[in-house]
């Protein structure tokens, strides 16, 4: 039997490299050891796939393209809900985090969800293949108008994010290094979309366009020659910017909560050495992503980093969908779920710019805060669900009659472990004490053990994962 | 409080973000300059759908209920705005006009310090609110808080809830969790006022939408549906000050033709509404509305689209404003430009400046961050 700190530790890995787990599933992992664990995530091939081929029998919508961003948000919660693969999932989510594609601009979900699949399969593998995969990636290269990049009309707005949101940072090239970059770019376009009246949306693909490429010399970064795009995202990763910038993402969104992007520039990591040893990782691997993901989940500060992290609107949806089973599988309400880290400020497959979302306490603000204890609270406390069954069945197991205390502990226990600060704990226990004794068998035991579940997910330490 | 101005009401302050980086060449347009049609090879406006305003300047066609504001009076179109060494960085510029920081990163927004003068003690949680889903950084200021709503129809806390008895008792442990407590870090503070603010904000914002009646019916568009919540809430007196909303995106860089001049049309009608509709409720007298863009766009187009760019349009809207335009057009001469880009020769928060001492009367120099040419385009009482 894993003692307390043993599933507090492994319920931190589960929250932050997938979506949170049910009590069972954390035993389970415990009985197999944390490294273990870690190894198992980072195998995703080791568990079976999401049955997409159900998704769309059920939900033939979702993979219909289009301009609404409603069926691919459903598409994606799907896969975030019901994956088995929960790091593959989440690492997924972090990449959209880093390289902001929106459908507001792209207009044509399918390739926004083309985009998710490619960070599914190489969010993993090494980032020079991903920055690759990412320039040829037809989304991107219409989201950023790469499409419009020619050789004699050059068009910089690949070429600037590139660099200063998907690789260096701002303060680590020049303007000219943008407009170098942007010329090596030209004619990595999509092939030309047909009108979409009358013969419907039609897909994009890459396409090289050498007669439109800028053939000539360029100077980027100190270096000069006749550079096509993946020669510049050879010397960009040659800047010791790059594995800083792209390990400090990765702290930022596993381990604990940084600055915005753009202050990185001049405010210095909260754990500079941390970003030192996992840069350096990524630079002796040849920019493996996986060795740095390893590091990272069995460090020291990653286990002490527990509850740092003020959880994402998709993180609160997916995880509380999956603790209390709300939707396990094909779903009436699937479309109208989708919506709802839209509704906390992250309408996913939609992130306002490019830059992403501004994360940490910004992702709170009145507005938001009510969205986020509404959208739990209603959910864990429905005695009706399947997994708040399990939470209620946990909480009773501890003897036929307990104290107000008894019952606070073994909820927070069951929705964390969590610890709370003192006064929260003295007014949830105020709150059940209102009520009398508690008396497992007695008719408003479910009642008040799932109000205290409610009033928990109302808490402020409860924003945090 | 401060005095009243018009119909004896404390000065209110709406404000549009047209996120992006809207093209300012293309909004007012110096329909006589050659230079425009040189560079515009793709995206010029001709001549004879510019919408004049004078023997110089046009708006773009797509902005027909704005021309009509200018007509009347209540608009200033204000001139090149902007500061020196755009970053051309949508994050970076945004932030930038939201805190009147321009050499380091600020935390803090101009109108969050304007909201804690308007209202030292947050006394009131919707002196200032937000409607969207995402607080701007503008309205950030410790210790100041603001209702930020998504959708006003549906503002409450634990509504899943169904006995009123229950959920009450609920609502009181809430507020007791979530009250001050020191050394608990910052974010737990910050946590800690801003869910009290929420349950306090969503008790006086859930009577709007049932007090509020109008003849004017707004467009079904997104930046309509939000003037609209800025309405219920103004005409419903709940003490709002500061309204803010944003539309967009107007980022551009390709397929600009239609994009610019959808964006443009859903604006125009929309602000034509909200000024109707606060008509009807005599609730106008003491507003201005100011509409901004983080920066203009490049001078030449890009074949379809335009790149980044640094000067700017500002537009203020009321019956308390000197119609007409301020400060100038930038020049437009190749030769003239920084970058390809038209200069900016009217410092953003000099316009700011206007707004706070003329309309808000706050003392504008410590929330702009220093003293700036102020262009007087809005009437001082009495005058």
């Amino acid at each position: 039997m894993a003692s307390r700190q043993e599933i507090a530790l492994m319920s931190h890995l589960m929250r932050r490299a997938g979506f949170g787990a049910a009590r069972d599933e954390i035993e389970r992992y415990c009985e197999i050891g944390y490294e273990e664990t870690v190894e198992m995530l980072l195998d995703p091939q080791s568990q079976p796939p999401v049955d997409d081929y159900t998704l769309y029998r059920y939900h033939p919508i979702v993979e219909v393209p289009g301009g609404a961003s409603a069926p691919g948000q459903a598409n994606w919660l799907y896969w975030m809900v019901t994956t088995q693969r929960p790091l593959e999932e989440k690492m997924a989510l972090f990449w959209h985090h880093v390289f902001a594609t929106g459908n507001s601009k792209v207009d044509n979900c399918n390739h926004l969800l083309e985009q998710i699949q490619m960070f599914r399969d190489c969010g993993m593998g090494n980032y020079r293949d991903l920055l690759i995969r990412l320039a040829k990636n037809p989304a991107m290269i219409y989201w950023l108008d790469n499409n419009e990049n020619h050789k004699h009309a050059p068009n910089e707005n690949w070429g600037r994010e590139l660099l200063e949101l998907f690789s260096l940072g701002v303060g680590h090239y020049t303007e000219t290094d943008v407009f170098e970059c942007s010329r090596a770019f030209t004619g990595w376009t999509i092939d030309a979309k047909m009108p979409r009246y009358p013969y419907g949306r039609h897909p994009w693909k890459f396409s090289y366009r050498p007669e439109d490429h800028d053939h000539t010399e360029k100077t980027f970064l100190g270096h000069t020659g006749n550079f096509d795009g993946e020669d510049i995202i050879d010397i960009v990763l040659q800047q010791p910017a790059c594995p800083r910038f792209i390990t400090r993402h990765m702290y930022n969104f596993f381990v604990a909560d940084e600055p915005q992007v753009p202050a990185w520039s001049i405010e210095e990591p909260r754990n500079p050495e941390a970003i030192e040893s996992l840069s350096q990782t990524l630079v002796d691997n040849g920019y493996d992503i996986e060795p740095v993901l390893r590091q990272l989940f069995n460090s020291d500060f990653f286990k002490e980093a527990q509850y740092q992290k003020v959880k994402s609107p998709a993180e609160v949806v997916v995880a509380t969908l999956r603790l209390t089973k709300d939707m396990t599988g094909p779903d009436p309400r699937l479309e109208a779920l989708g919506k709802e880290p839209g509704y906390m400020g992250q309408d996913i497959l939609d992130p306002p710019s490019v830059e992403g979302w501004h994360t940490g306490r910004e992702w709170i603000n009145s507005g938001s805060l009510v969205k986020r204890v509404n959208f739990v609270s209603d959910r864990v406390s429905d005695a009706e669900l399947p997994g708040v069954r399990s939470m209620l069945d946990y909480v009773a197991s501890n003897g036929s009659a307990m104290s107000p205390e008894e019952l606070v502990d073994r909820c927070l226990d069951i929705m964390g472990p969590m610890e709370v600060d003192e006064r929260t704990h003295g007014e949830l226990v105020s709150h059940v004490s209102s009520g009398g004794d508690i008396h497992v068998a007695s008719d408003d035991f479910e009642e008040r053990a799932t109000q205290t579940f409610a009033l928990i997910a109302s808490t402020r330490e409860y924003q945090f994962g | 409080m401060a005095v009243g101005n018009g119909n004896g009401k404390p000065p209110v302050l709406v404000i549009l973000q047209l996120t992006g980086g809207n093209d300012y060449f293309n909004t007012v347009i110096p329909y006589n300059d050659e230079h425009y049609f040189d560079s515009r090879p793709s995206l010029q406006i001709p001549q004879d759908r510019v919408l004049k305003l004078d023997d110089d300047l046009g708006f773009h066609p797509a902005m027909g209920p704005m021309k009509d504001i200018y007509a009347s009076g209540d608009m200033a179109v204000i001139h090149g705005i902007g500061y020196a060494n755009s970053p051309r960085s949508h994050f970076r510029s945004m932030d930038i006009w939201h805190t009147c920081e321009p050499d380091k990163v600020g935390t803090e927004g101009w109108l969050g310090r304007a909201l804690r003068e308007l209202d030292p003690n947050g006394a009131n949680p919707v002196t200032g609110v937000n409607i969207g889903q995402a607080l701007p950084r503008a309205l950030v200021a410790p210790g100041v808080s603001v209702a930020s709503v998504a959708d006003l129809s549906t503002y409450g806390l634990l509504t899943s809830i169904e006995q009123q008895q229950q959920r009450d008792q609920m609502l009181t442990r809430f507020a007791n969790m979530y009250g001050p407590a020191v050394g608990t870090g910052q974010v737990m503070e910050y946590l800690g006022q801003t869910g009290l603010d929420a349950l306090k904000g969503a008790d006086i914002l859930k009577v709007a939408p049932d007090k509020y009646e109008s003849s004017v019916e707004y467009g079904a568009t997104p930046i309509a549906k939000k003037l609209r919540d800025i309405a219920q809430i103004h005409t419903a007196d709940v003490g709002t000050r500061v309204f803010y909303s944003d539309h967009g995106s107007f980022d551009t860089h390709a397929a600009q033709a239609t994009t610019h001049a959808k964006l443009w049309q859903d604006v125009s009608e929309a602000v034509q509404d909200f000024w109707d509709d606060l008509r009807e409720h005599d609730a106008h007298e003491n507003v201005v509305m100011f509409m901004f863009s983080e920066f203009g766009r490049r001078v030449r187009d890009n074949g379809s689209g335009t790149d980044h760019g640094a000067a700017g349009v500002g537009f203020a809207i009321g019956p308390r404003v000197r119609g007409g335009m301020y400060s100038e057009y930038p020049e437009t001469r190749p030769e003239a430009l920084e970058q390809g880009d038209l200069v900016p020769n009217q410092d953003y928060r000099g316009v700011y400046t206007t707004i706070l001492e003329d309309h808000l009367q706050l003392e504008a120099a410590p929330i702009v961050n220093g003293s700036f040419e102020a262009p007087k385009y809005l009437r001082t009482n009495g005058h």
